[in-house]
Parts: C-alpha cells; sequence; structure tokens
C-alpha cells in the first residue's frame, strides 16, 4: 500500500486499481512547471489512469532480489585522461539565448528589492 | 532507373567514374524535394545552399583523388534531434523552433568529413515522441505508398526521404522503434545499432538509457556502409563503448545453412494482421528451404515490455526534458518572475503527447511512487535482458514482425494514446535490452502497404543480424529485384 503526501491511498495492492484525480495531475503539473486548463487535466487523469492501470500488471512479477537495470549495455565509471582543452567559446554558447547580458544569461527578476 | 531511385553503393560506381558529380546528384535530389515534398512533409528544413558548397567541395576533393569514402558525396537527410552547427534543428518542437545549435553531433561530424551532403531535417513526432509523426509541431507527414496513411514514427521523415527518393540514405534515432517501424511502414531498410555503439553526443535525448541512433537505406548493403560511417568510440558519449568495429560490410554475404533463426512464442501469441503474418512466415519459410534452422523460443517477460517502456522511457523523458527552461536557448514566454517565466514558457513550447509524458514520469518518478513504479520497471527489464541472453545461446538471431499491422490512417490513433504505444510492441524490446534490430521490407499487404521483418541480434551482433538480412534480401529479391522501396511511386512487386 502506498500513500500520496495528503494520506490517500493509491496504486497499491491486489484489487485496488491506481487512479489519478484532475487534483493529482494538478499537483504534478506544478512540479513539472506546466500549466493546464481544467478539461485539459480531466482528460489527463483520465489518460494517466489508463497508463498506471497496465503499469499496475507489473506487481504480478516476481522481482525478489533482481537487480534493477539502469541501460541495456552496462558500462560503469568511465574514466578519461585529465586533459586541458578549450571549451565551447562564450559567444558560441550565448548564441542560442533568448535574453543575455554582459557574457551572462539574463533572466527575469528573481529577488524582491529590498 | 531515375538517379533518385539509386542506392548509395550503385551511384558510388558512377561517382567513381567520373559519369556523374556529387553536385549533378544533389542538384537531381533537391528537385524532387521541391517537386514532392509539399505533399509528402518529410522535411522540416531544406539546407540547399549547404548541400551544394559540401557536394561542390566533394567533387574537388575527388578530382585530386582526395575523397575515398563509399558514402563520400552521397545525400544524406538527418532527422531533426541531431544538432547541426549553423543549421536549425528543432526536435519538431516549438520549443526548438528557432534554435541554430552552436555545435555538431558526432555523426554529423563524421558526415562532414567524408563530405556528404545534408539535404536537410526531417519531420519527426516532436521530441521523438510518437509512432506516426502526428504530434509534429510543424507539418503534416504523409506515407508515400499512402497519402492518407502516416509513414510511422518518430523518425517518420526519414522514412518518407528514402523511400520516396528525397535522400539516398537518412538517419533517425529509436527510443523505443523509432526507426524500425517506420522504415517498416514505408518499405525501406532500418537498423538501431546495439546501445553504446553510435555515439549519442548531438542526439536531442528523449529516454537516455534507450536512445540510438541509426540509419535508414534502400537495402541491406547501404546499412553495412552507414554503420561503418557511424559506429565507433566517442569520449563525449560516456555510454559509448570502446569496441573495435569490424567493416560490417565483410557480413554481407548469403549464409542461410546453419543459420539458427529463433521465434519468440509470445510474439507468435500477439494478435498481427494476417498479411504481416503470412509474410514473415514466407522468409521464414525460405531461409528453412536453404537450409536455416528455425527454433521458437521463449521469452516471458516480453509481455511486460510495454509496461516498462512508458514506465522508464517517460521517466527519463521528465528528466531530460527539465533543461527546456526559457533560460539558455530555445523558446523564451516573458512572464514577472522566473518561475511564471518557466512555466509559461514550458506550457506554450512543449505540445501534449510530450506534456503526457512529462507528468507521467514526474509522477512515477515522484516520493512514494518510484518503488512501484520506476524501481519495478527496472528490475523486469533485467529479466528481459536474461531472456534475451537465454535465447542467444540457442539460437544466432530472432526473427519477429516490425510491426503488428501495416501503416495506419492518419488521425485514427491519435486520440487514444494507448492504442499508440501498443504499435511498438514488437520493437520495444530490443531498445529495452540495448540490442541491435534491424527491419527490412519482406512483402504487401492486401492493400499493396509494405510489411517489415525484424532481426534481433545479441549485444554487438550486428554482424549477424546484417548476414541474416543480406541473406533473406538475397534470396528473396534476386540482384535487387522488386526493390519494395521502388513502389510508392509504382505498383509494389511481391516477394512472391
Amino acid at each position: 500500500m502506498m500513500e500520496t503526501r495528503d494520506g490517500r491511498s493509491v496504486a497499491a495492492g491486489a484489487g485496488e486499481l491506481p487512479r489519478l484525480t484532475a487534483a493529482d495531475v494538478a499537483k504534478v503539473a506544478a512540479q513539472a512547471r506546466l500549466r493546464f486548463t481544467d478539461e485539459e487535466l480531466e482528460q489527463l487523469s483520465g489518460q494517466l489512469s489508463d497508463i498506471l492501470r497496465m503499469a499496475a500488471e507489473l506487481k504480478a512479477v516476481d522481482t525478489e532480489g533482481v537487480e534493477p537495470t539502469a541501460h541495456g549495455i552496462p558500462v560503469y565509471n568511465v574514466m578519461r585522461d585529465d586533459i586541458p582543452v578549450p571549451s565551447m567559446p562564450q559567444a558560441d554558447v550565448l548564441s542560442g539565448a533568448p535574453e543575455a547580458k554582459d557574457g551572462y544569461f539574463k533572466v527575469p527578476r528573481i529577488l524582491e528589492e529590498a | 532507373m531515375a538517379l533518385y531511385d539509386l542506392t548509395a553503393h550503385e551511384l558510388r560506381q558512377q561517382l567513381d567514374s567520373g559519369e556523374l558529380t556529387s553536385r549533378e546528384l544533389t542538384e537531381a535530389l533537391l528537385r524532387r524535394i521541391e517537386q514532392l515534398d509539399g505533399t509528402l512533409g518529410a522535411y522540416i528544413t531544406v539546407a540547399a545552399e549547404e548541400a551544394l558548397e559540401q557536394a561542390r567541395a566533394y567533387d574537388e576533393a575527388r578530382a585530386k583523388g582526395e575523397a575515398t569514402h563509399p558514402l563520400g558525396g552521397i545525400p544524406v537527410a538527418l532527422k531533426d534531434n541531431l544538432v547541426t552547427r549553423g543549421l536549425r534543428t528543432t526536435a519538431a518542437s516549438r520549443m526548438l523552433e528557432n534554435w541554430v545549435p552552436p555545435y555538431d553531433a558526432t555523426v554529423v561530424e563524421r558526415l562532414r568529413s567524408v563530405k556528404a551532403p545534408v539535404l536537410g531535417k526531417t519531420n519527426m513526432d516532436e521530441f521523438a515522441m510518437g509512432g506516426s509523426t502526428e504530434t509534429s509541431a510543424f507539418k503534416v507527414a504523409r506515407n508515400p505508398w499512402d497519402l492518407e496513411r502516416v509513414p510511422g514514427g518518430s523518425s517518420g521523415g526519414s522514412a518518407i526521404a528514402v523511400a520516396a527518393g528525397l535522400a539516398v540514405w537518412a538517419l533517425g534515432s529509436d527510443t523505443g522503434g523509432s526507426i524500425r517501424q517506420p522504415a517498416a511502414f514505408c518499405g525501406v531498410v532500418g537498423m538501431k545499432p546495439t546501445y553504446g555503439r553510435v555515439s549519442r553526443y548531438g542526439l536531442i535525448a528523449f529516454a537516455s538509457s534507450l536512445d540510438q541512433i541509426g540509419p535508414f537505406t534502400r537495402d541491406v548493403t547501404d546499412c553495412a556502409l552507414a554503420l561503418n560511417l557511424i559506429c565507433g568510440f566517442d569520449p563525449r558519449d560516456s555510454t559509448s563503448v570502446n569496441l573495435e568495429v569490424p567493416d560490417f560490410t565483410k557480413a554481407l554475404r548469403v549464409e542461410p545453412k546453419g543459420l539458427r533463426i529463433g521465434v519468440p512464442v509470445e510474439y507468435l501469441n500477439q494478435p498481427v494482421d494476417p498479411d504481416v503474418r503470412a509474410s514473415v512466415d514466407r522468409a521464414l519459410k525460405l531461409l528453412e528451404e536453404n537450409g536455416a534452422v528455425i527454433k521458437e523460443v521463449s521469452l516471458p517477460s516480453l509481455q511486460y515490455a510495454l509496461h516498462v517502456y512508458y514506465l522508464i522511457a517517460s521517466a527519463e523523458a521528465s528528466s531530460n526534458l527539465a533543461r527546456f527552461d526559457g533560460v539558455r536557448y530555445g523558446l523564451r514566454v516573458p512572464a514577472a518572475d522566473v518561475p511564471r517565466m518557466m512555466e509559461e514558457t514550458r506550457s506554450k513550447g512543449f505540445g501534449p503527447e510530450v506534456k503526457r509524458r512529462i507528468i507521467l514520469g514526474t509522477y512515477v518518478l515522484s516520493a512514494g511512487h518510484y518503488d512501484a513504479y520506476y524501481k519495478k520497471a527496472s528490475q523486469v527489464r533485467t529479466l528481459m535482458r536474461r531472456d534475451f541472453d537465454q535465447a542467444f545461446k540457442e539460437v544466432d538471431v530472432l526473427f519477429a514482425p516490425t510491426t503488428s499491422s501495416t501503416a495506419f490512417r492518419l488521425g485514427e490513433k491519435t486520440r487514444d494514446p494507448l492504442s499508440m504505444y501498443m504499435t511498438d510492441y514488437f520493437t520495444i524490446p530490443v531498445n529495452l535490452a540495448g540490442l541491435p534490430g534491424l527491419s527490412l521490407p519482406c512483402g504487401v499487404d492486401k492493400d499493396g502497404m509494405p510489411i517489415g521483418l525484424q532481426i534481433i541480434g545479441p549485444p554487438f551482433g550486428e554482424e549477424q543480424v546484417l548476414k541474416a538480412a543480406y541473406t533473406y534480401e538475397q534470396l528473396a529479391w534476386p540482384n535487387g529485384a522488386g526493390r519494395q522501396w521502388r513502389a510508392g511511386r509504382e505498383v509494389a512487386v511481391d516477394v512472391r
């Protein structure tokens, strides 16, 4: 049995099927910095519930003691020689910036004025 | 046969003998793009000037005897998620509508190094998320065999370009079938190499543990030539594998005798269009008659491939796409503060399918759900690898349909994400296990639409896959007769 932060049970064991409400989707959307209309939230909650119901079938698979796979062909701790090479020129790095100033990326104000 | 109908290795002879220049060839293809691409929608950006400049450079080098690579001077198309210095790269998203990258992907560097003219950047599903090219933010892509049908996806534009003669060959990317499925739908050869074979540096990431770049070609010989060019270690991709790259053309041998072909029973039990099944069965029978040994094998975990894929791919996508925040490159929608700027930018820049996957991925990675979804999926992924390892102890290659049906109609599956996801059923396990997989034409259905045969090999077993594919291709169509990619404009010649 698993719980969301507000304590409601979802996903879970035998018999119970995961369901994402429009409010759940809205919460996740805020985390992902996305905004949706109420209609879109309703539609997404239905579609994502379908997908999660399918995903819940994985519970039937015995994975006791099975190591997770991060990707198909294991490659670990890749090291290279520590040789300095030139970086991409600053002008190139900034070439796609929506706004740049004095060699920096510029964004809207982050801190309120004191 | 028209220039645009020829394979790279056929064109090679004409370029080497001097009867054809790269410039003439490039101009011929650009004219064809101009004539047909308004209808087909294969390209998002056509780079006529750059292509002609590269062709001129090739012709000059050849005149001096300096250009020797088999794919030198041969025009190629690139999926629009491969970054190209100075050439707009959009990933078919509003988010990158006006982005001009400051660097080249490693595969693009390799194309430039042999002076292969890049004709342009091809249409695709937005950020490679989709199976029909219908999630492209820019234009409709149509199957050259039937304009009311999808070309498949996500690399639909690359498949169209090769099938309809708008490029000699092309590159795409394959995360869950995005090369093999459109290759099958458009009647061309498409291959996803082993994970780590081709550098992903400069490939706009969708799901980093699954993504792999690979070629679309008109026959198996060109596929081997393309692999020779793009495979190899690259220190800029830490998952690129430092392993010697063989000359893949040495695998182009007709050797059916003793070839051990496995057929997964889990695939036999799937609902598959009868014409598709019959075509794949005919291919198996042809090889068996010539001495191959066909054997049923069982990979029980395959039944969960789709479940595992959509959890893992969405989780990785949500993480990869977090970088599109309106700060460093791409779209910015101005707003009063940073959080609102990011939200406005992402809400306007991403299309519905991309958003759906970001939400799903963010959800399954969030506290309280991680173990039940992401970790569980990663464990089942291990079981899948083990099942494949086991199967490859008994057989050299696995055969399966590439898709359960031929190309579907535009709009047929856009309303129901699950039905669209199901189209990847036969291709996804190969990505999850990191294996090489190839699709090649093996017939047409009752409507004349091409059918794809999928050949799967063990890790770094590209040579086995190519040998099996070449053997089938040469037995089924001796001397290239009836090459199916010629249709779409002409009547397809069935294998029989």
